[in-house]
């Protein structure tokens, strides 16, 4: 059997902002982990010009490198039908968090582990905005794991300005700051690498 | 409000007519044809850069995509959703406020697949929609028409065993917006999905069978592709219509991307 077609995708548009954000949708961590981490960054077109309705999702291994995920990143309330929040406890590996007025995102993780032995970890990153017709992949390397980020495949064949792109920067300790640029512009701004799965 | 209103000052100096975004689309859709003469492959998807859209100017990468295909990819997993993620409520649109909502009352259903046509199962399918007069419950929807107190235009559920999905809700209107003067969007409801995996990740909209805004309106035309785009319409079925009640729709939907096969198992 042939496989069949797909159905096309189409723009987020400007109006998800009341269905899809929820509360906590950026606090993947278990509320008070010692070892979570901090990332930051914000969501630029190809004048430079930051993007305020662009939506993030995140989806990363836990620390143990495992990825099987659980539910509950965004539970509901039966008797409000309001949400309650994540339980403070389970890590979901999932987060959502929609661009401020400044085109600004913030998501605070725990450092994922690496998903077979010896792979460079990673948060994948899928990214929607009004504009964009179809959802575009990318993937944030933390600049730890020295070795493994030299050996992986992806890294490895990008040339190394478009490689820093999937780097992170670390700001301060437990903080990162990883920026996207949906397009590279005059300004001399390297556009992000963006990813197709085969 | 009784009058249309004047545009704000200094808002967008030269919007385009309808007749040049139409020329823009019809360029468009010619060019992927003679691609497709030539044996260019199908394109299932729009195209990012998609002129008579216009926001897509900036907002599309230049470069090609990095192409990835290792099976241990993180992307070849993706989240996972449950009953605690979901009300009973959540999926009729119609039963969420005090009072019921104006507009024609729908049942919209429907299958989502894998490539394979395999279900889709026990995933979170999400909507959200503008109310019957064309309006978001959304600060920053400014179309001078009505707020319904009755209907907020939010749903979601869980697939079934089957990968059915099923929600109860009111016909949203067209509605305009500026991508050009007169620009009006067809009715539609916006839709995102889950896979297995992250990779199949989707978010689309759907549209209603013989909508005459269908030519006009460039998100839809920028799936340049006949059966392509005809997969966003949806089907009236008057076997799902329930008397005195609702209108029946029947929508599936095929998620694209490599499929989790080898997590499949295990996750339910
Ligand atoms: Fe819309």
């Amino acid at each position: 059997m042939s496989p069949l077609p797909p159905t096309p995708s189409q723009t987020v548009g400007p109006f998800y902002g009341y269905a899809l954000p929820f509360p906590t949708g950026g606090e993947i961590a278990p509320a008070g982990h010692p070892d979570t981490i901090t990332v930051r960054g914000v969501v630029l077109d190809g004048a430079g010009q930051p993007i305020p309705d662009a939506l993030l999702e995140i989806w990363q291994a836990g620390p143990d490198g495992d990825l099987t995920g659980r539910p509950g990143s965004m539970r509901r309330d039966p008797v409000t039908g309001g949400f309650l929040g994540r339980d403070g406890v389970d890590f979901t590996g999932f987060g959502r968090v929609a661009t401020d007025a400044d085109g600004g995102w913030v998501v605070r993780t725990l450092p994922p582990g690496p998903h077979r032995p010896g792979a460079a970890p990673y948060l994948s990153v899928c990214v929607f905005a009004r504009g964009l017709l179809h959802h575009l992949f990318t993937r944030i390397y933390l600049p730890e794991h020295a070795d493994a980020l030299a050996a992986d495949p992806v890294l490895g064949a990008l040339p190394p300005e478009r490689r820093a792109t999937l780097l992170a920067e670390r700001d301060h300790d437990r903080t990162y700051r990883f920026d996207i640029r949906l397009q590279g512009g005059d300004g001399g701004h390297e556009e992000t690498v963006f990813l197709a799965f085969a | 409000m009784s009058t249309p209103p004047s545009p704000p000052p200094g808002s967008s100096p030269a919007l385009a007519s309808q007749a040049e975004i139409d020329r823009e689309i019809a360029a468009q859709y010619q060019s992927y044809v003679d691609s497709r003469a030539a044996g260019a492959p199908a394109r299932q998807h729009p195209d990012r850069d998609y002129p008579p859209y216009r926001s897509s100017a900036l907002r599309h990468p230049k470069q090609p995509l990095v192409s990835v295909g290792d099976p241990e990819d993180v992307e070849l997993s993706g989240p996972v959703f449950g009953v605690t993620d979901v009300t009973a409520l959540d999926s009729d649109l119609t039963r969420q406020h005090t009072g019921e909502p104006l507009g024609e009352r729908l049942t919209v259903t429907g299958r989502v697949l894998d490539r394979d046509g395999r279900p889709v199962r026990g995933q979170l399918v999400e909507v959200w929609q503008a109310n019957a007069a064309g309006r978001y419950a959304h600060q920053r929807d400014d179309h001078p028409a009505p707020l319904d107190p009755n209907f907020t235009g939010v749903g979601r559920c869980l697939t079934d065993d089957e990968g059915r999905y099923r929600f109860t809700t009111i016909k949203p209107g067209p509605y305009p917006w500026r991508n050009h003067r007169n620009a009006w969007r067809p009715a539609h409801i916006h839709f995102s999905l889950f896979g297995t995996a992250f990779t199949q990740r989707l978010v689309t909209q759907m549209y209603f069978p013989g909508d005459p805004l269908f030519p006009y309106d460039p998100i839809l035309q920028s799936v340049t592709d006949d059966a392509a785009r005809q997969r966003l319409v949806a089907s009236y079925d008057h076997d799902l219509s329930v008397p005195e009640w609702s209108l029946g729709y029947r929508w599936d939907i095929v998620l694209d991307g490599p499929a989790a096969t080898w997590m499949e198992e295990g996750r339910l």
